[in-house]
């Protein structure tokens, strides 16, 4: 199996060498990639939509369609180890699995230190959903820290004290509802008139001179949608962690 | 409204998901009504937006999402070709939607909710697949499309999960060779959509990273749809996975995964350059045949049913593929009407098969003894799918056969044309030793017993699952009747040019 | 030489996609092909970035002009070739993501195979299955 593995991936490799003088240049400011379509981005983002932060706007609006399907592979994500991992009483006989014996973590040095550092996490989790606009961040990579103090939590003390916070019911809503704000977004959209995710069409919410307002409605749309994305990325997080962590029981982890 | 119905056709099976998510998880009995209305509504969809094609110029409908003009935003593009995809895939869910009350029920205890959320989610990830016109969209799509397919074959349990690491592997290999394609083609095109992409290429002249960039996009589609040498996956991760799961999966994935080859070769790349400047025609025929007579064959080895029908599945991707690359019109024509006849084709045969594992708890040739005296309605829509395998009219099994012979005959491919004859042969012999076994009550080893006149008492599969088997079986037979219609208002339009 | 400088960026991908390729197909341990996946994986993503880099440039969040005090249109300097190539950035965004869901399905999967069989290589768990 490793010789046919070897012969494989260096024929991979001779073919992509065999490419490279094809390639533009390194660093090349004119190649094909540069200057097509995301010249076009970066010339009217500001006019258009009124966001700075080129990458947040490009996300969140030109290609919102996109994130919305990357929220639901997120989803699907929870939803599918929730399915396979979850210890069920009607497929197989719960009192007969052997369990390795538990270890519970002593709280006395990291569970204080982490009691101090989550608030700050959280804190700065929420500045990088709200600052999104102007530096580097917006709603996954908010969702990722939210998403890491609570599993911060429960690595220092206890799994099931973090479950009793965030419980299973719960984050399976919140990452339900979290895509559900996403589409919801675009849903709207639709009922005033525009297509699907066409933030313009939510003009008239903002009042004031249509031009102004259609930039102004997706300057804020993308903060909605954004948050919708928090959520399901940090119940997500928390719920792959909980279920890998408990091996399906959902009572005690590492 | 009329505007909107090709978005509506991802967009409510996506609310419906969330719905039974949201709902399901504390009422576990809605799920499944829930999963019908949002399927039948996307059908509906679907099929308006068919007749609105109809109507149009150029025979194309493009939805801007956001409004945003392509190539700098996502568009959806729905022609003739996507549209009949659409329909197929469509009502295939609705079907087993239909279908899959009872199963779940019986073996899945109590992960109902999940597996609903986790169907609708396939089944709009595989819409969204087939209408998205843009390449990256298509991966996104593809991805959501996977890893759903992942957690539904794995809840079959036991074997199931080697399987379906297996499937993980050669599936996560097949998707980054397809992203590595795309991404060779925004390096030199400078684009992602797929039209805008089309119309750049040719300027670009005999570029080596454009041919790298083909081979990557054929070798990682040709994974997802398991073509001979890299179907290892398929068989054990169908064979081992819930009824539902495969009577879903089976049909539709591979499916998708040959449109996509098509758009890609034909509307991305054009044929010109394909069958004159890439000289792969020959070994790609080659492929196709070895792939055609080997699932025949290692089908007639098997003893369990279900795991016969999925090497039928290999060699059934063996025509589409060869009759795409043979680069004749008739051949492309035939591609295309195969993959809905195919899909529909393999919904009823696993179906069926699922039914007998519902009654009998095993897909072996002893569960169908005197299957004929127990399940008489089961095994006619068997024998209905049987007869469309082999190719015998009216079924529309016969007229894809028709058009792949003769576009092998125009551009002289004679080994395929012989491997095509060969295979309907084998599926003769499938299907009637099955039949035999149903009829006469004994396994081809053994001599049915002449002294044995006991009557069986009927012992049929529920209603629910009776009428789906039966609306499959009924549509073979009307999309044989129709085949004019399809093919000269939907297919021949949009045919691209530069083929024989 | 000069071929090699030239080219460096893209024949470090090329070796890392050969590295995750070959972990992926040939090693026997399932974490082991895990591994392979996630570095075939982030090897397409440095692939896909470095084809966005330009030089001189910085990333791609509009910067304002010297002395601008109000926040509006004409405040910003917008001039492409001073910033980094977005879209390939926000492509990679989404394959982070997918990169992510797929290992944690793997993951499950080789948790709930060494629960049933005991072991993680793929040639004992064969034996076991037969």
């Amino acid at each position: 199996m490793k010789t046919l593995a070897l012969v494989i991936s260096l024929l991979m490799g001779s073919i992509l060498v065999v490419s490279l003088d094809d390639l533009p240049a390194w660093g090349d400011v004119n190649s094909p990639a540069n200057s097509h379509v995301s010249a076009y981005y970066l010339d009217n983002t500001m006019q258009q939509t009124g966001v700075p932060n080129v990458v947040t706007s490009v996300l969140a609006d030109y290609r919102g369609f996109d994130t919305m399907f990357e929220t639901g592979v997120v989803f699907v994500a929870v939803i599918g180890i929730m399915a396979i991992l979850r210890r069920d009483q009607r497929l197989e006989d719960i009192e007969k699995v052997e369990r390795p014996p538990y270890f519970p973590p002593d709280p006395a040095i990291t569970g204080v230190a982490a009691r101090f550092i989550v608030p700050f996490m959280q804190i700065f989790g929420l500045y990088v959903l709200a600052h999104g606009h102007y530096s580097p961040g917006g709603g996954f990579q908010a969702g990722v820290i939210l998403g890491a103090s609570v599993i911060l939590l429960a690595m220092t003390n206890g799994l099931n004290g973090a479950l009793s916070r965030l419980t299973e019911d719960w984050f399976v809503l919140l990452s339900g509802l979290g895509f559900l704000i996403f589409a919801g977004v675009g849903l709207a959209c639709m009922f005033y008139g525009g297509n699907f995710l066409d933030y313009s069409a939510l003009a008239p919410l903002m009042g004031g001179e249509p031009s102004v307002a259609a930039v102004k409605a997706r300057y804020h749309a993308m903060l909605w949608v954004e948050i919708g994305v928090t959520f399901t990325v940090m119940s997500a997080m928390f719920a792959i962690y909980s279920y890998l962590a408990s091996d399906g029981w959902m009572d005690r982890g590492l | 409204m009329e505007q909107q119905y090709p978005v509506l056709i991802v967009l409510i099976p996506m609310f419906t998901a969330l719905a039974i998510t949201l709902i399901g998880w504390f009422r576990p009995v809605l799920c499944q009504p829930l999963a019908v209305a949002g399927l039948f509504g996307s059908f509906c969809s679907a099929v308006a937006t068919l007749v609105q094609v109809k109507n149009t110029a150029n025979g194309v409908i493009s939805y801007h999402l956001g409004n945003w003009a392509p190539p700098y935003g996502i568009e959806h593009r729905f022609d003739g070709l996507n549209g009949l995809v659409l329909v197929m895939v469509s009502f295939v869910a609705l079907l087993v939607a239909i279908y899959a009350k009872k199963p779940v029920e019986k073996e899945l205890g109590g992960k109902i909710s999940n597996f609903y959320t986790l169907f609708v989610l396939l089944v709009t990830g595989l819409l969204g697949m087939t209408i998205s016109g843009d390449a990256f969209n298509l991966y996104v799509l593809l991805e959501i499309a996977a890893l759903t397919s992942y957690a539904l074959l794995a809840m079959g349990r036991g074997k199931a999960y080697m399987a379906t690491f297996n499937y993980v592997i050669l599936g996560t290999i097949g998707a980054c060779f397809y992203l590595l394609g795309v991404g060779f083609l925004l390096i030199k095109t400078g684009s992602l959509n797929i039209a805008d992409m089309g119309t750049i290429i040719p300027g670009l002249g005999g570029s080596n990273t454009i041919l790298i960039a083909f081979g990557f996009l054929m070798v990682g589609v040709w994974i997802k749809m398991a073509l001979f040498p890299f179907h290892g996956w398929l068989p054990n991760a169908y064979t081992y996975a819930p009824t539902a799961t495969s009577c879903l999966v089976a049909p539709l994935m591979t499916k998708v995964s040959v449109y996509v080859m098509l758009r890609i070769m034909f509307w991305v790349y054009s044929a010109e350059w394909i069958f004159e400047v890439v000289q792969w025609q020959s070994v790609v025929m080659a492929v196709a045949v070895i792939a055609i007579l080997m699932g025949s064959f290692f089908a007639l080895a098997q003893r369990d049913i279900k795991k016969m029908l999925t090497y039928l599945i290999v060699a059934e991707i063996g025509y589409m593929v060869g009759g795409a690359w043979t680069g004749t019109s008739l051949g492309l024509t035939g591609t295309i009407y195969h993959i809905i006849a195919d899909g529909l084709m393999t919904v009823c045969l696993f179906m069926v098969i699922g039914s007998i594992v519902y009654k009998k708890g095993s897909a072996q040739f002893e569960s169908f003894k005197d299957a004929f005296q127990t399940m008489p309605w089961t095994m006619s829509a068997l024998v209905v799918a049987g007869l469309s395998m082999i190719g015998v009219p009216p079924t529309c099994g016969f007229f894809s056969k028709w058009y792949l012979l003769g576009g092998a005959y125009i551009s002289s491919n004679y080994v395929y044309m012989v491997a095509l004859l060969i295979s309907s042969l084998i599926n003769a012999v499938l299907f009637i030793r099955i039949v035999e076994t149903a009829f006469f009550g004994a396994t081809s080893e053994e001599i049915p017993d002449p002294h044995d006149h006991a009557v069986r008492q009927i012992d049929e599969s529920p209603l629910s699952m009776l009428i789906p088997i039966w609306m499959a079986a009924a549509s073979l037979v009307l999309t044989g009747l129709y085949t004019r219609d399809i093919v000269t208002k939907w297919i021949q339009p949009i045919l691209p040019g530069g083929l024989i | 030489m000069a071929w090699l400088e030239a080219n460096y960026n893209y024949l470090l991908v090329i070796v890392l996609l050969m590295i995750g390729l070959w972990a992926m197909i040939g090693k026997n341990n399932l974490i082991k092909k895990c591994v392979g996946m996630c570095i075939f994986q982030n090897a397409i993503i440095m692939f896909f970035i470095s084809m966005g880099a330009k030089a001189g440039s910085t990333i791609p969040i509009l910067k304002l002009k010297e002395g601008a005090t109000t926040y509006g249109v004409n405040d910003y300097i917008i001039d492409p070739t001073q910033y980094d190539n977005p879209l390939t950035q926000i492509l990679m965004l989404t394959a982070i993501v997918v990169g992510v869901a797929t290992l944690g399905m793997a993951l499950t999967l080789v948790q709930k195979m060494y629960a049933e069989y005991g072991t993680c290589e793929e040639d004992e768990i064969l034996e076991k299955i037969k």
